[in-house]
């Protein structure tokens, strides 16, 4: 491998969250975006081509070292790591509802999943995967929910756009009220 | 609340958790009755639908049913505006029009759902590093300093002073009180002053002293604020905001 494929290994090895290609670039700042895809792409072969327990992902806006999925469950019984527990089914509605029309109040999720959702919103924002974003006009200035970078790492998102476009799914839905917030998704991994 | 909807205590025990994890509300519920039943979504019969929706919620505990009863009586309304009269010349607009776009938009969702899950569980296979910084900001870091730096610092206190006389003997205790108003009319004309801007090179200890003192004195009164960025840096003062404004 290069040296900076090597640098870059080095620091993807050290960080436990995806690291962002802007961060990426401070360890090196003579190499340019090309050289740094390079010697990521040179990583992620090296990988693949030699047959390595780990690969490199692309996620929320960055890059991470992940186990091969093939070797979670002898991780898992050598209780050596654990799976974090999976969503509930009202948790992800309530999450793919805002990951689309956010910005989004809480009236407004209710309104799609006809049930009162105050304490799932509390829940997925202790885990960090849904935050305020700011707050609506009108009466009573409710908040507004947006998704975070957590939840792209949580699903393994690139990026928003990644999920499928209302018009791709297999039933179209009104156009939303409010476009979906670029700005939220690209939120920086760094936070 | 009515009898009607309290569940037989036998047999909603064993339904109960059951029925409260296979839907995830009203619509959801309704949803797959429309897929059990096999209608069009478009032309939905309110009648059997209501009918078998509330026949499910009768299995549900009160607490949860709340909003499934709010949807029953949503159908309820739909079903009697479905058989009021209606004259062909009026144009008639569809009581189940919201519903089913409710419905569509809940479907769509659920499809939303579906790739979460599936992209979530892929994750899930996954791990991470598991080291995660303990705090973001770094707990101060202990004083790095040299012997030469050290030394340097001493260097700089000690040419700040003039070279004692040995001979002469000055009995002049140490004046604080003076020292306080060197440093009021000095802050009083500047907000911020620095320490090297009231102790002048050169001079005698007992005036580097009674500054300290006085110094501390005043920050003790909570007049004035000291900072000191890193060790041996020039000690920057200034005034206190909070008590100024006071």
């Amino acid at each position: 491998m290069t040296p900076l494929a090597k640098l870059l290994e080095a620091a993807l090895f050290a960080s436990a969250r995806p690291i962002a290609t802007d961060e990426l670039a401070t360890l090196e700042p003579e190499a340019s975006r090309a050289e740094l895809q390079a010697a990521l792409d040179e990583i992620r072969e090296h990988y693949d081509v030699e047959g390595h327990g780990v690969e490199l992902t692309e996620l929320a806006g960055g890059w991470q070292i992940l186990t091969r999925a093939e070797y979670t469950e002898a991780i898992e019984r050598a209780q050596l790591a654990a799976r974090p527990a999976r969503l509930s089914g009202a948790a992800l509605e309530t999450l793919a509802i805002i990951a689309y029309r956010q910005p989004i109040s809480r009236a407004e999720i209710e309104e799609i999943r006809g049930v009162a959702v105050g304490g799932m919103l509390k829940s997925l924002h202790e885990r960090a995967l849904i935050d305020v974003v700011g707050r609506a006009e009108g009466l009573g200035r409710p908040l507004l929910y947006g998704t975070t970078p957590i939840f792209l790492e949580h699903f393994a998102l690139r990026h928003l756009e990644e999920l499928p476009r209302a018009d791709e799914l297999a039933i179209a839905l009104r156009a939303p009220e409010r476009p979906v917030l670029d700005a939220v998704a690209a939120a920086d991994v760094s936070e | 609340m009515t009898a009607a909807y309290v569940p037989d205590a036998n047999a909603a025990d064993s339904s109960f958790v059951v029925e409260l994890t296979a839907f995830s509300g009203p619509l959801d519920l309704l949803l797959s009755l429309i897929r059990e039943e096999q209608v069009d979504i478009y032309d939905i019969p309110i009648a059997r639908i209501c009918e078998q929706f509330v026949a499910r919620i009768r299995t549900l505990g009160l607490n949860e049913a709340a909003e499934y009863l709010e949807m029953a009586a949503r159908l309820l309304r739909i079903k009697a505006q479905m058989l009021l009269p209606r004259s062909e010349m009026d144009a008639w607009e569809d009581p189940r029009a919201e519903l089913v776009r409710r419905l569509l938009e809940y479907q769509q969702m659920r499809e939303v759902v579906d790739v979460l899950e599936r992209r979530g569980e892929e994750r899930r296979n996954q791990f991470a590093r598991a080291y995660l910084p303990q705090a973001p900001v770094p707990a101060a870091a202990p004083l790095a300093l040299s012997l030469s730096e050290l030394l340097g610092a001493v260097d700089r206190v000690l040419r700040a002073t003039r070279e004692p006389n040995m001979h002469e003997i000055i009995p002049r205790a140490i004046d604080i009180p003076g020292a306080i108003l060197i440093i009021r009319s000095v802050l009083e004309l500047k907000a911020r002053i620095l320490w090297t801007d009231i102790v002048k090179h050169g001079a005698e200890p007992w005036q580097i002293l009674s500054t300290l003192l006085g110094l501390l004195e005043l920050a003790k009164l909570g007049e004035l604020r000291v900072v000191q960025p890193k060790p041996f840096a020039n000690v920057e003062i200034s005034r206190d905001a909070a008590s100024e404004a006071a």
